[in-house]
């Protein structure tokens, strides 16, 4: 204990340092794992796949001019003998939504089941496609309808097959999966669904933007940063492979040189590809909503990147057939493979024990900084020969200088919280904004004030703080801040890991004594908003599309927005946990910088 | 001293009001850590439905709490408005009362400041202290619950249990510490003491507010909070063996004796206490513990009769109140076979779903003999100190329990400020603090990745109940470590020397 506290500071920059190589040498291909198959009904047995073809495409182009796309695909599926019901569901979101230009949403969820001909119908599969208005989505709604004239041939179904296309991307599978479960989370009004499979088991959501495909994309991070079983990336993998279709993860296609450095840059992007996408927790597709009704579930994403070699809808259909006939061998859900990765390939994986230890590696910083302090508030305190009623006296009034200004940084949290949805007919009526725009303000604003909230605080207080005051006060935010990383990470660990690497440094090494200028700047610097301020910059860097700093601080504004909007309409929890936890958590270390 | 916890009161019980009346309410009664299948608000409720239609609420598996507390929230909820309109009335006519009465108190107390007899309240000053913050209690429920439907009246039941343990607790440990200031005079008078340990000396300074710190630990604790929102029956048992505690210290053997009957009967373990309160009364009548005295055997004899009679009475009573003896298999046995394995904070349930069936028995002997195991060694060595082995006591039930919740834990937590004296003597403090903490704040998170998400499992779950016992059991270790090293500091002075004149450090063994 004593080598503890004597190199301390050593210990805990030797840790945040190697907290940083490992992570980033997680990226290095002989320290993953290959992928492997691990669900036995779905790896030996090969399927013989025949393929649909024919895709119908027209029909869907010529209904959307005359806007009566559901009729038509009510139509549509039930010539192809499937039993076809509508949903219609409607919500008001707390603001408009300026990237997609949507505020009253109305729309009609159409779905087709295949009965299953050869089990009790207790289990059933999802192929969704999501179709808006105009042409971005319908060649996938007519690669759908081509699936299902051919699935409806065939015998072999164990399971429910339910082709879903829903109005509004996100929206649309919300209100379908919240009627299909019975459940109402978000407050979106839906009509009760009339016909129904089994419990689903898997979903696969299709997305084909082009008419020409040059290689599919594999999008796994769900809502929260939840992700499916690795199986599924498996089995996407394994088909790709067989019928020869290029495939990436994140838009990076996979490299085989892992010993060049351009090999090894190229995974270390794609995974913080990975990490950034995981760490926003919102749903980067479809299928993010269906994990969290336990359902496994990925997107397949059709990108046309000008490349010579072409993927016709023929072959992407024997794809989804292969898929989708492996998913119904499963005896039951998906369960034997990873549920926690890292995907620096399609390849390879980096599983949790791999990759926690770059997060102890911080959080060991935390808990070794409140050992140091628990040992120096302890050691006068049985120094002073008087003994106990000496030490027992300070600590009624520590505990009340403590619970201020936590007290105080957590009504904060709240006010960032609550105020920004429920002020902003205030702010539209006052100032020359959209009501977005007020939203996001709303919250700057508050964010920026918090700021100012501890020099009053302290002297509200009434009287000096004193140096074990905050010692008091750093070893409970320590504590507090280590504990709410660790329950991040384990849900969702990018968003803890993005959020240690920047926290931890400062908060460790704050004390009241250090030049108030600089380390108040410094602070400021690595406080949560400038966290996600970098991460834009980052993300656009990594998806090579660098911006200039006036685009990069708009594209932060609508992050906030759609932060906001994500927890509003699917329980995104990303917002919450920053304005109610983390926000706080930092506002009590800036206090600390202010203690006098 | 009542002015600060009646206010005390108030905030709990505000607390726990708002929390009622929160969506929160629901979501807690319904995590794992906070009712088991023995206190689940829900299954007493089943069972009040089978009662009211004439069919032995014991029929079929779900209820299983005791005929005794059955009938008591049959009553409530029966008979919620009279109780209601008695207590409003109550508080009617004493209100007038409570300012002059406050005012004599507040004299008493100052003349007993100034003599110099701190710890020596007559009894009449407690009892209006007793009466004071009750009807503040009353007042207050009254305003959050005149307007209640059936059922949920029942609130009025769990938070007054909550108060009862509270005060109950307070006002025991300050017996306990005037007995202890009082022993701590005779001891220095006799010189038994050795020279240098002045500093281990209590003083009534510090000592002045431990009973209120004690009634903050159990009111203001999370855990006894989060039980009592629920609507667990956790705080029921709790307040029992809290007036059990009082009765005991009191000196009041007939009454230790019949709520120790009643804490048994609720849920068997509390039967470890008997060891705690009979040492307790020997040592308080001055009787020896030695086998071969008469007057050892006598005073056994006649507590244990106590305590068996009134067991006997209350069954009796249940069965005479249920016309058959269904409870005893559906409640102890129950509690003694262990087959609800849900999941909870506590060691059973992992082992138990994994093990193989014919080795089931042999486990449950296992698993139970924890509990009762170390009643004997405990007794022995701390056979002096008959309220810290309640204390011992008392957490090794909610460790070792077969289903435990975190209100079990809240109560003998509530303990922790009256040994604030061991603070030095302490070795794991910051580490089984960090543990607990961290562990409480993983139990929901794990669930989610568990239950909701899908994508951790059972053992995630178990990881995190086997590091909080682990780190429950430190706790308790570290302070049966401290006591006894402070005791063997005050009688062998507190810088140790070895043989050749270092400085030596003792071992527990």
């Amino acid at each position: 204990r004593g080598l503890l506290t004597r190199l301390n500071t050593p210990i805990c920059i030797v840790c945040y340092l190697a907290a940083i190589v490992w992570f980033m040498g997680l990226a290095f291909e002989p320290f993953t794992l290959r992928t492997d198959m691990s669900e036995n009904a779905m790896g030996s047995t090969m399927v013989l796949l025949r393929g649909a073809s024919a895709v119908p495409r027209q029909g869907v182009r010529s209904s959307q001019k005359t806007g009566a796309v559901s009729t038509w695909l009510v139509k549509a599926m039930q010539s192809r003998g499937l039993e076809v019901f509508t949903q219609s569901f409607s919500r008001k979101l707390p603001f408009p939504d300026e990237n997609k230009e949507r505020y009253m949403v109305r729309g009609t969820n159409v779905y087709g089941i295949l009965r299953a001909p050869r089990a009790p119908r207790t289990e059933a599969l999802v192929i969704s496609a999501p179709c808006s208005p105009g042409d971005s989505n319908n060649q996938a709604v007519g690669l759908l309808l081509a699936l299902a004239q051919y699935f409806r041939n065939q015998v072999y179904w164990a399971k429910d097959i339910i082709f879903l296309v829903n109005e509004h991307d996100l929206m649309g599978t919300q209100a379908w999966l919240e009627a299909y479960h019975h459940t109402n989370i978000t407050g979106m009004e839906y009509s009760p669904l009339q016909g129904r499979g089994g419990s689903i088991q898997a979903a696969l959501s299709l997305e084909l933007s082009s008419d020409v495909i040059t290689s599919l994309d594999l999008i796994l991070d769900g809502l929260n940063g939840q992700l499916p079983n690795l199986d599924l990336a498996n089995l996407f993998y394994a088909f790709c492979q067989k019928l020869g279709v290029l495939c990436t993860i994140q838009g990076k296609l996979q490299r085989n040189d892992w010993d060049t450095a351009e090999g090894y840059t190229h995974a270390a992007q794609t995974m913080m590809l990975m990490v950034l996408k995981q760490a926003c927790g919102r749903s980067w597709g479809d299928h993010g909503l269906f994990l969290r009704y336990h359902i496994e579930a990925a997107s397949v994403r059709g990108i046309n990147s000008f490349r010579h070699y072409k993927t016709d809808a023929a072959t992407i259909g024997r794809l989804l057939e292969g898929m989708v006939r492996k998913l119904n061998n499963l005896l039951e859900r998906l369960h034997q493979s990873y549920f926690f990765y890292l995907l620096p390939s399609l390849s390879r994986f980096v599983s949790i024990g791999c990759y926690m230890p770059a997060f102890g590696l911080l959080v060991v910083i935390l808990l070794l900084r409140a050992l140091d302090l628990w040992v120096h508030l302890g050691a006068p305190a049985l120094a002073a020969v008087e003994g106990v009623t000496e030490a027992q006296q300070p600590s009624g009034p520590a505990v009340l200088t403590v619970l201020t200004p936590v007290v105080i940084s957590h009504l904060t949290g709240v006010a960032l919280y609550l105020l920004p949805v429920h002020l902003q007919e205030m702010a539209v009526e006052h100032f020359p904004v959209s009501e977005t725009e007020a939203v996001v303000l709303t919250a700057v604003a508050i964010y920026t004030t918090g700021l100012a909230l501890p020099h009053n605080t302290q002297r509200l207080l009434s009287g000096e703080g004193t140096e074990q005051g905050w010692k008091v006060l750093k070893l409970t935010a320590l504590l507090y801040l280590a504990v709410l990383l660790g329950c991040t990470a384990l849900i969702n660990f990018s968003l803890g890991f993005v959020l240690a690497v920047t926290l931890v440094p400062i908060t460790a090494s704050m004390t009241p004594h250090m030049p108030k200028a600089l380390s108040a700047l410094v602070m400021v610097l690595l406080s949560p908003a400038f966290t996600i301020l970098y991460c834009v910059f980052i993300y656009q860097e990594l998806i090579e599309a660098p911006v200039s700093v006036s685009e990069g601080w708009m594209l932060f504004l609508s992050v906030i927005s759609q932060g906001i909007l994500d927890h509003a309409l699917y329980g995104s929890l990303v917002y919450p946990l920053l304005a109610l936890f983390i926000y706080p958590c930092w506002l009590m270390f800036w206090n600390i910088l202010f203690w006098s | 001293m009542a002015a600060p916890l009646t206010l005390l009161l108030i905030v709990a019980v505000t607390i726990r009001a708002v929390l009622f009346r929160s969506s929160l309410a629901e979501l807690i009664s319904a995590r794992v850590e906070v009712v088991s299948p023995l206190n689940a608000w829900k299954r007493v409720v089943e069972g009040l439905a089978l009662l009211d239609l004439g069919v032995s609420p014991y029929s079929g598996d779900v209820f299983h709490e005791t005929p005794l507390m059955i009938y008591l929230f049959h009553f409530t909820v029966d008979y919620a408005e009279i109780v209601f309109i008695v207590s409003a009335y109550f508080v009617d006519c004493l209100s007038c009362f409570l300012k002059p009465l406050d005012r004599a108190k507040m004299a008493i107390n100052s003349n007993y400041l100034k003599s110099d007899l701190l710890f020596n309240f007559p009894g009449c000053c407690e009892l209006i202290s007793w009466f004071i913050t009750i009807i503040v209690c009353l007042c207050f429920c009254k305003f959050h619950f005149l307007c209640t439907c059936k059922y949920t009246d029942v609130r009025l039941c769990h938070q007054i249990a909550d108060g009862i343990t509270a005060l109950a607790l307070y006002l025991s440990i300050q017996t306990y510490n005037k007995d202890v200031f009082r022993k701590q005079k005779y001891a220095l008078e006799s010189d038994r003491y050795s020279a240098d340990c002045l500093e281990l000396l209590r003083s009534p300074k510090e000592m002045f507010y431990i009973p209120l710190k004690v009634a903050m630990f159990y009111l203001l604790n999370p855990f006894t909070i989060l039980s009592c929102v629920a609507k667990s029956t956790c705080g029921l048992n709790n307040a029992i063996i809290a007036l059990f505690i009082f009765c005991t210290l009191k000196g009041s053997a007939l009454l230790s004796g019949i709520l120790l009957a009643l804490a048994t009967y609720q849920s068997i373990y509390p039967l470890t206490l008997f060891a705690p309160a009979l040492l307790f009364f020997l040592q308080r009548l001055y009787i020896p513990v030695n086998l071969r005295r008469s007057s050892f055997w006598f005073f056994t004899l006649q507590y244990a009769f106590m305590y068996v009679g009134s067991l006997v009475v209350i069954t009796g009573l249940s069965f005479f109140l249920l016309g058959s003896w269904d409870f005893i298999p559906s409640v102890y046995g129950f509690i003694f076979s262990v087959p609800d394995l849900t999941p909870n904070i506590g060691l059973f349930w992992y082992f138990f779903a994994e093990m193989f069936e014919h080795f089931r028995l042999f486990f449950s002997c296992v698993f139970q003999i924890n509990v009762f195991f170390y009643t004997i060694p405990l007794s022995i060595k701390l056979k002096e100190h008959p309220v810290f082995l309640i204390f011992m006591q008392i957490a090794i039930i909610s460790i070792f329990k077969s289903y435990p919740t975190v209100g079990d834990v809240a109560l003998y937590m509530a303990f922790l400020p009256a040994w604030s004296h061991l603070y030095r003597f302490l070795r794991n403090i910051f580490l089984v603090s960090c543990v607990l903490l961290a562990c409480s704040a993983l139990f929901p998170v794990l669930w989610h990745l568990w239950i909701y998400a899908g994508s951790a499992n059972s053992n995630f779950y178990y990881a995190i109940t086997l590091l909080f016992n682990f780190g429950q059991i430190l706790l308790v270790a570290d302070y049966f470590y401290a006591y006894l090293r402070r005791e063997h500091h005050l009688t062998h002075g507190l810088y140790l020397k070895k043989k050749d004149g270092t400085e030596a450090t003792l071992v527990l063994k």
